[in-house]
């Protein structure tokens, strides 16, 4: 078994954590794991993005071009910048959520997140797309985007473990002044996919 | 079987290093290394462990080698960079050895994600003569950690645990060992039960002693390759015809780079890389005839093979970086090694091809998307200084221009030819301009599009004595070097010292927001708080410049931009030394009950504060227009969740459409 996971944001939006609660589960699940995350001076509103690396052996922690088996949009521009990383037949979900970059530096492309989710849509059949920042809002918080994201992704059955398990995760994982909110979110983005 | 964990390298590290009985643990943080002492640091307390952020590597390195010195087990963190700044200890403690044990921690950065060079620290292991350490997964560097202290207790040697950012910021499930497995509270205090130090000549450098040493240090060479040839961390794997050499995370790329191939390979997987371990490389070069080199920045390996080569006249090709098979520089992956791999199929006559994957889109074919470039967050302070010089270096440059502008008409009347012309308005940019020289640290993203206040950075401490060099030789203009807190405590003192020594005309911007905030906010000799949270005397950096001897030193708390551009202009035009201590706050751990809002009556859509600012909580519907941008006049800006409210825009704005409120989060 091998399956590979690519979560693409913005600095800030809870990146690392959802690659952390995906990672806890497989292991929960017996598998080995691997990831890597950006930190460091990147995470300062920049481009962010971490692989999640599941299987019966251990990788590296990078997904090879056109092998990941699910891609987790925090944002429309950055699904799009890590797009070459899916392969043929996998699954895309993403954040219609825009954030527009801090600046335009001299010689950048205008952000265009309709253009881009139409793009999203027209390479990627079945894609998943709703804007989990405005459903984490309604559960409570709209910084929970990543969590409902991880509820979208347990809802299409495609991950590796059982939703359940990554439900475990969460309530160890998340402190408790935070977890009815997420838990909230998670559940309901799971309704809305499945 | 024990249950396993999830760690990030770092944090395997740090658990090695408790595991192996670590007594003292010393660091400077820098990226990607910091969490490794960060973890020693949670343990600190209940393990019993002495523990500390020091005031830079070389401080670190030396605190570290005190207490090896005394029989003490020891560890040392720290970035490539870091290391360069400890490298004069380290050079001679190589002669010297330790008693105890002393490992030090260094992260690489191929790519680079967070550095200012791509260096090798298996290369400096063996400029040193030190041995070095390569894992490749979190289980690697924890097994590898409890090695290394090991090796260096028996061998009195020091020895660098070299990891890169994929080993030290990847996680993994690591299996831990009895005494790592700990919970909260389950830790036992580590015994403090070293000999202490013994007077001993052995301790004390001196030619002689050097020259008594050297023999030993190279017989350790040999010795420690012969050990290291035993050792179960380099494996051999497969029986193929062709063989791969390989360390670090290149390893686990070649193969899985090979998955499916693996009877034309034989992978030979170097854990202990220096001393390189020959005679198991000689084991595993039998019946190779063609040998393809994988590893990430210098060709380290591919060098030490050709070396035994050509020592025991070995007829074997080898394909790596020096024959263009492989990239000399940038991080690796699984598509670059196959890539590389297919390559030397192809120069061998092998008609096999390792399969390539086919994502849904090739990079090529991805629509243009903007650049999302790292940049200060929203009501960062260093963001108010930078814009107040900024100003504050405008209007120097208008009123030297009107001063020049009669000058410069004469001058011009004599000139003959379109070159002198050019000449002469080269240099009467240089004249009017001010230069502002930038440092290591969160505000050397100050260079970011539109404030691009950052001219010259080179590495911790370089801004100060830069801007001294460049007022010897352009001496018209104005300089301003930028430095934040926590390095100025590293390495910033000295350059004063020097600027006061030999009367350089600068002004020194330190910004200081109380933390050492790029790497994680680690606490420095500024706040008053030690590693482990407790109170300790705050050093005042107004006063150490002061007592260095800058007649001009003001302190100004960063809260209004008219403030700071009058406090910059006056530092500039003080002749001799001056500083100006920048004091604020780090929005990343303070709260804020302030937010902006804009006055949709009042507000023009000029876009000023969007284009001047490059704040992250202000955006145009559009995206900020710049040069060439596609922006529609009239279009208002936007106040986003993360504004914390530091009233800077509501300061530039020409409507005064801007209102700072205090609001309930």
């Amino acid at each position: 078994m091998k399956f590979d996971i690519l979560i693409a944001g913005v600095g800030g939006q809870g990146v690392v954590l959802a690659s952390r609660l995906l990672a806890l589960a497989a292991m929960k699940a017996g598998f080995h794991v691997s990831t890597a995350e950006t930190i460091g001076m990147s995470q300062r509103e920049g481009s962010v993005s971490s692989h999640i690396r599941i299987g019966d052996e251990v990788s590296g922690s990078l997904i090879p071009v056109g092998q990941a088996d699910l891609l987790l949009g925090l944002e429309p521009a950055e699904t799009v910048r890590n797009l070459a990383f899916l392969k043929k037949g996998g699954q895309v979900i993403v954040n219609t959520h825009e954030i527009p970059p801090a600046s335009k530096p001299p010689g950048s492309p205008a952000y265009d997140p309709e253009g881009l989710l139409s793009f999203l849509k027209a390479s990627c059949p079945g894609l998943l797309c709703l804007d989990f920042t405005k459903l984490a809002g309604e559960a409570g918080t709209p910084k929970a985007a990543n969590v409902a994201m991880l509820g979208a992704a347990a809802g299409t059955g495609v991950l590796p473990f059982s939703k359940e398990t990554l439900q475990k995760v969460l309530e160890a994982e998340i402190p408790e002044k935070y977890r009815a909110v997420n838990s909230t979110a998670f559940e309901s983005a799971m309704e809305r996919i499945s | 079987m024990t249950e396993k964990k999830l760690l990030m390298g770092n944090e395997a590290i740090a658990l090695g290093a408790i595991e192996a009985g670590v007594q003292v643990a010393t660091g400077y943080p820098g990226t990607p290394s910091t969490e490794a002492l960060e973890t020693v640091i949670r343990y600190a307390e209940r393990g019993g462990i002495y523990t500390e952020w020091s005031s830079n590597e070389k401080v670190a390195l030396e605190t570290a080698v005190g207490a090896a010195y005394s029989g003490a087990k020891a560890l040392v963190t720290m970035k490539q960079v870091g290391l360069n700044v400890a490298s004069d200890p380290l050079m001679s403690l190589s002669y010297i050895g330790v008693k105890g044990a002393l490992v030090i921690l260094v992260a690489d950065d191929p790519g680079p994600h967070s550095s200012q060079t791509e260096q090798d620290t298996r290369a400096f292991g063996h400029f040193a003569n030190l041995p070095v350490l390569d894992p490749a997964t979190p289980q690697e560097a924890y097994e590898l950690t409890k090695l290394a202290f090991e090796l260096s207790h028996e061998y009195e040697i020091p020895v660098i645990l070299r990891t890169t950012t994929r080993v030290s910021h990847g996680s993994g499930d690591v299996e831990l060992g009895t005494k790592a497995e700990m919970e909260a509270g389950q830790i036992e205090p580590v015994a403090w039960d070293f000999e202490g130090f013994t007077k001993d000549r052995r301790w004390t450098i001196f030619p002689r002693l050097t020259a008594e040493r050297h023999p030993w240090l190279e017989g350790l060479q040999v010795q420690l390759s012969e050990r290291f040839s035993t050792l179960p961390y380099n494996t051999v794997s497969g029986k193929g015809k062709i063989g791969i050499l390989a360390s670090g995370v290149s390893a686990l790329y070649a193969k899985e780079a090979i998955r499916g191939f693996e009877e034309i390979f034989t992978l030979f997987r170097i854990g202990t890389v220096h001393p390189f371990p020959e005679k198991a490389a000689l084991d595993f070069l039998k019946g190779i005839e063609n040998l393809i080199v994988v590893e990430e920045l210098d060709p380290y390996l591919e060098e030490e093979v050709f070396k035994l080569i050509g020592k025991k006249h070995l007829a074997v090709d080898v394909y790596g970086k020096k024959n263009g098979y492989f990239p000399v520089s940038g991080e690796y992956s699984v598509g670059l090694v196959l890539d590389g791999i297919d390559k030397v199929l192809e120069a061998v006559g092998e008609p096999s091809r390792l399969p390539h994957a086919s994502p849904v889109v090739l990079r090529e074919e991805l629509p243009p998307l903007p650049i999302r470039a790292p940049t200060l967050c929203a009501g960062c302070m260093h963001r108010t200084v930078f814009y107040a010089f900024k100003r504050a270096a405008k209007q120097f440059r208008k009123e030297a221009q009107v001063g020049q502008k009669e000058q410069t008409e004469q001058a011009m009347q004599a000139t003959q030819t379109a070159q002198e012309e050019q000449a002469m308005q080269a240099v009467q940019t240089s004249q009017t301009d001010t230069i502002f020289s930038g440092d290591i640290g969160c505000y050397t993203l100050g260079n970011a599009h539109p404030l691009n206040m950052v001219d010259t950075c080179l590495c911790m401490g370089a801004g100060v004595s830069i801007a001294g060099g460049l007022s010897r030789t352009n001496p018209e203009a104005k300089h301003v070097a930028f430095i934040g807190d926590s390095t100025f405590f590293h390495s910033g003192i000295p350059a004063v010292v020097n600027a006061v020594y030999n009367e350089a005309d600068i002004t020194l911007a330190v910004l200081d927001n109380r933390t050492t905030a790029m790497t994680g906010h680690q606490p420095h000799p500024g706040i008053g708080v030690t590693a482990l949270g407790s109170s300790s005397k705050a050093i005042d950096i107004a006063n150490v410049v002061r007592s260095c001897g800058v007649e001009f030193v003001k302190t100004v708390e960063v809260e209004s931009l008219a403030e700071c551009v009058e406090a910059a202009k006056t530092a500039m035009e003080f002749k001799g030394p001056s500083a100006v201590v920048f004091k604020g706050k780090c929005v990343g751990i303070t709260k804020s009950d302030k937010h902006c809002v804009i006055d949709p009556e009042l507000c023009t859509g000029c876009g000023f504060c969007v284009k001047q600012l490059g704040c992250p909580a202000l955006a145009l519907p559009g995206g900020e227009g710049g040069e060439g941008g596609e922006e529609e006049e009239g279009e208002k800006a936007r106040i986003l969740d993360n504004c914390s409210g530091c009233g800077l825009c509501a300061e530039i704005c020409p409507s005064e459409a801007i209102k700072t409120e205090e609001v309930l989060k």
